[in-house]
């Protein structure tokens, strides 16, 4: 790519002839290209620098004061007991949100591949879940989860006490820090649970995919000399489908972080911000709070975290195309 | 192949020259002096009563000024806060709506003024007599250094007790009117096994409504207004605001421990159907009791001031202004005229279950609650609620993010020092 951006004048220069069906080539996926990049500077990178721009202002109410602030947003917001409960809950949301959708795609997908009837319709019913938005999804899920009315009816009438779901203010473990408490918030299991019901057809249909590429031919020689089920998955499927699970990982991770609707319609903030994410702590910020300023640092600390997951993929992969 | 390539070329410059000129046409304002005129009317008034209240108030005005045509800009959710989200943008972006909805006072009203981003009404209230219409407690909460900024439709009240007549009956119980009969009214009411009290806050606005009645019960209306307009010498960690705060906890104590999980209707459900006796909520309550649960008023349930708040009206209140960079502003005062005139909102109210702020409001169109209610606006002293157009927005978040901890902390000293320091960097 980057070496056709250098002819970029070339049609208009001399050397007509010999030149010309390789102008007219290179010329071509630069005009077909200039729509959405100039799209994409303009409505991403754009956005992003003036993002970044505000985050260093005083534009913290309707007035646009756009003086200059240094970083003084970001200590309000990185000080704040709410962000830094945010960030605590992000981690372990990303974490067990991932490794729920790998655990549960994968068994789905290892089930679906035993060559079963009807697979297609189970394939169906499991994607299914994907179809629908988030907002339905945490809305389905805050009424089945919510402590005195849902599926705790149904262990009270077994004689199980049910938990508290996604109103429990414990910590597993739970370790102090200043006002914060570090662990895995017991409430966010709930919201974890939804997540992974939805998104689980994904990593699902992807893993189907992987296992389908496996040839045939590895799994008989494994058979052939004598390895049982379990030794093949774990020495000859698994390894093989390594590339599957880090595309699933990094697709994830993104949805993870961008998480807003889930939350917004289950269970908001929650006690004590058990189940509060950056992305519900921003719009609240911004449009609740007039906090322009404020808002535009907590989304630049998120572009940040995205980052961190992102790059890295992008660089591998970039460098495995070299 | 040749005609593959003239294809797509044709098709990238149409996508090229429809991305240029999508980016030059956004934020130019198109005159549209030629055809009908338009007004758009932005609200969050897209629930069945509200609309239905809207367009008949819609239609009184398009029989008097049949040549503007009106477009109805309600966005939905949150109570508002999308709504706000989009007009946002829109003032910022200098194209603002015909005229919007907010609330009275000093909340987002008054960040819209001091930003100037709104035109004083003055003469127009002078050339339809409404400073003699409206209660002047009401129209100074519209006024900023003389200049009155907004028209208000509908009134509500948010100090309200309401309750299960049917369970304080069988316990010989009464309404409580101050807080230690509340208290000793839910000892028994905890005994027998019932909720005394229902909390809902999914919204995460429901217990700061409950905390500023709280508040107001125990400072008494002055104070709590000159605490909420930030008035010198006033503090949040006065001995009045911590007694406040640990009342409210230890009503917190007797309150159901889901109260996270609801929404308002659902804790007026459980008094409805008597699984908890009282909840404190704004007399929008009242129309999911009467409309989605068919309850007769004082008899299917009741209400009262909540404790220690007689006398005093905690209101809420619908307003419209005019933004002051609208380049064609007759549309938007005719449709105010409407608006603030005793024939449009006599329309509107009964409908969306608000009553007339106008003192020469039809009393004969209201049940009996909103009759009792315009009987209080008219004689008690008026105050704002904080989530309801007391305080500007970044207090009220801050203030509803210390809630959050107060919850769950219990701890009365953190929770006033936490919001005195946000009263010091968002001013009252």
């Amino acid at each position: 790519m980057a070496q056709e951006v250098l002819p970029v004048k070339a049609p208009k220069t001399s050397k007509p002839l010999r030149r010309r069906h390789r102008t007219g080539d290179s010329w071509m996926p630069i005009l077909t290209l200039a729509p959405s990049i100039g799209l994409l500077a303009i409505f991403v990178y754009g956005f992003i620098g003036w993002s970044g721009y505000v985050s260093f202002t005083n534009w913290n109410s309707f007035i646009p004061t756009l003086t200059w602030a240094g970083f003084r947003n970001y200590v309000t917001v990185l000080t704040s007991f709410r962000f830094q409960s945010d960030l605590r809950n992000i981690f372990f949301f990303t974490i067990l949100f991932i490794l729920g959708v790998l655990v549960v795609g994968l068994i789905l997908a290892l089930l679906i591949d035993q060559k079963i009837r009807a697979e297609s319709l189970f394939r169906s019913i499991f994607i299914f879940p994907m179809a629908i938005s988030f907002v339905v999804t945490g809305v389905i899920w805050s009424w089945l989860l919510n402590p005195t009315t849902g599926v705790n009816l149904i262990l009270k009438s077994l004689g199980i006490p049910g938990p508290q779901w996604f109103l429990s203010t414990r910590f597993v473990p739970t370790i102090h820090l200043g006002q914060l408490s570090i662990g895995i918030p017991i409430a966010l299991l709930a919201v974890v649970l939804a997540a992974v019901w939805q998104m689980s057809g994904f990593s699902m249909a992807v893993y189907l995919g992987g296992l389908r590429a496996i040839p045939e031919e590895l799994k008989e020689a494994a058979r052939m000399d004598g390895a049982s089920a379990w030794r093949t998955f774990w020495s000859v499927i698994f390894p093989n489908l390594k590339g599957t699970t880090a595309t699933i990982v990094v697709v994830e991770a993104a949805a993870s972080l961008k998480v807003f609707g889930l939350i917004y319609a289950m269970t908001g903030a929650g006690q004590d911000f058990t189940t509060d994410m950056p992305n519900l702590n921003m719009f609240q910020t911004t449009f609740s709070g007039d906090a322009f300023a404020q808002g535009a640092a907590i989304a630049m600390l998120l572009l940040l975290l995205m980052a961190a997951f992102t790059v890295p993929y992008v660089l591998s992969v970039l460098r495995g195309e070299r | 192949m040749r005609l593959k390539r003239k294809v797509a070329m044709a098709l990238t410059s149409v996508v090229a020259i429809g991305a240029l000129s999508a980016c030059g046409s956004t934020p130019s304002k198109t005159p549209a002096a030629s055809g009908p005129k338009k007004l758009q009317i932005f609200s969050w008034w897209t629930g069945v009563a509200s609309s239905k209240a809207l367009n008949s108030l819609i239609g009184v005005f398009n029989k008097k000024y049949p040549g503007i045509k009106v477009i109805n800009e309600a966005v939905a959710g949150g109570a508002g806060s999308n709504a706000k989200a989009v007009l946002a943008s829109r003032m910022e972006a200098n194209n603002p709506p015909g005229t919007f909805q907010v609330h009275a006072g000093g909340g987002t009203l008054l960040s819209w003024i001091n930003a100037g981003y709104m035109a004083p009404l003055n003469s127009l209230y002078k050339q339809q007599g409404w400073y003699q219409d409206f209660p002047k407690s009401l129209l100074k909460m519209l006024t900023v250094k003389g200049n009155i900024y907004a028209v208000p439709v509908d009134m509500q009240r948010s100090n309200v007790l309401w309750y299960n007549p049917a369970i304080f009956k069988k316990y010989n119980l009464t309404p409580p009117t101050t807080f230690s009969q509340f208290f000793a009214d839910a000892k028994v009411l905890k005994a027998h096994n019932i909720t005394p009290l229902a909390v809902a806050n999914h919204g995460n606005w429901e217990t700061t409504l409950l905390y500023s009645d709280v508040l107001l019960g125990t400072l008494g209306p002055t104070q709590y207004e000159n605490l909420l307009t930030g008035k010198a010498g006033t503090s949040w960690t006065s001995p009045g605001v911590v007694q406040a705060t640990k009342t409210f906890l230890k009503m917190m104590q007797y309150a159901n421990t889901d109260y996270s999980a609801l929404h308002w209707q659902q804790a007026d459900q459980m008094v409805a159907q008597g699984k908890a006796a009282m909840n404190v909520m704004g007399d929008w309550a009242q129309g999911y009791f009467t409309t989605a649960l068919n309850l007769k008023p004082g008899t299917g349930f009741g209400w009262a001031a909540t404790p220690g708040s007689q006398g005093t009206f905690a209101m809420v209140s619908d307003v419209f202004g005019l933004p002051a960079k609208l380049s064609n502003k007759t549309a938007t005062k005719d449709f105010l005229k409407v608006l603030g005139s005793k024939a449009g909102q006599d329309t509107f109210n009964p409908l969306k279950g608000t009553f007339s702020p106008r003192l020469d409001a039809n009393t004969s169109l209201y049940d009996a609650y909103s009759r009792s209610a315009m009987a209080s606006f008219k004689k008690d002293q008026l105050v704002l609620v904080i989530g309801q157009g007391a305080a500007n927005p970044g207090f009220t978040q801050a203030f509803e993010n210390d809630m959050v901890t107060l919850l769950s902390s219990k701890n009365a000293t953190a929770f006033t020092t936490a919001v005195e320091s946000a009263a010091q960097s968002n001013p009252l």
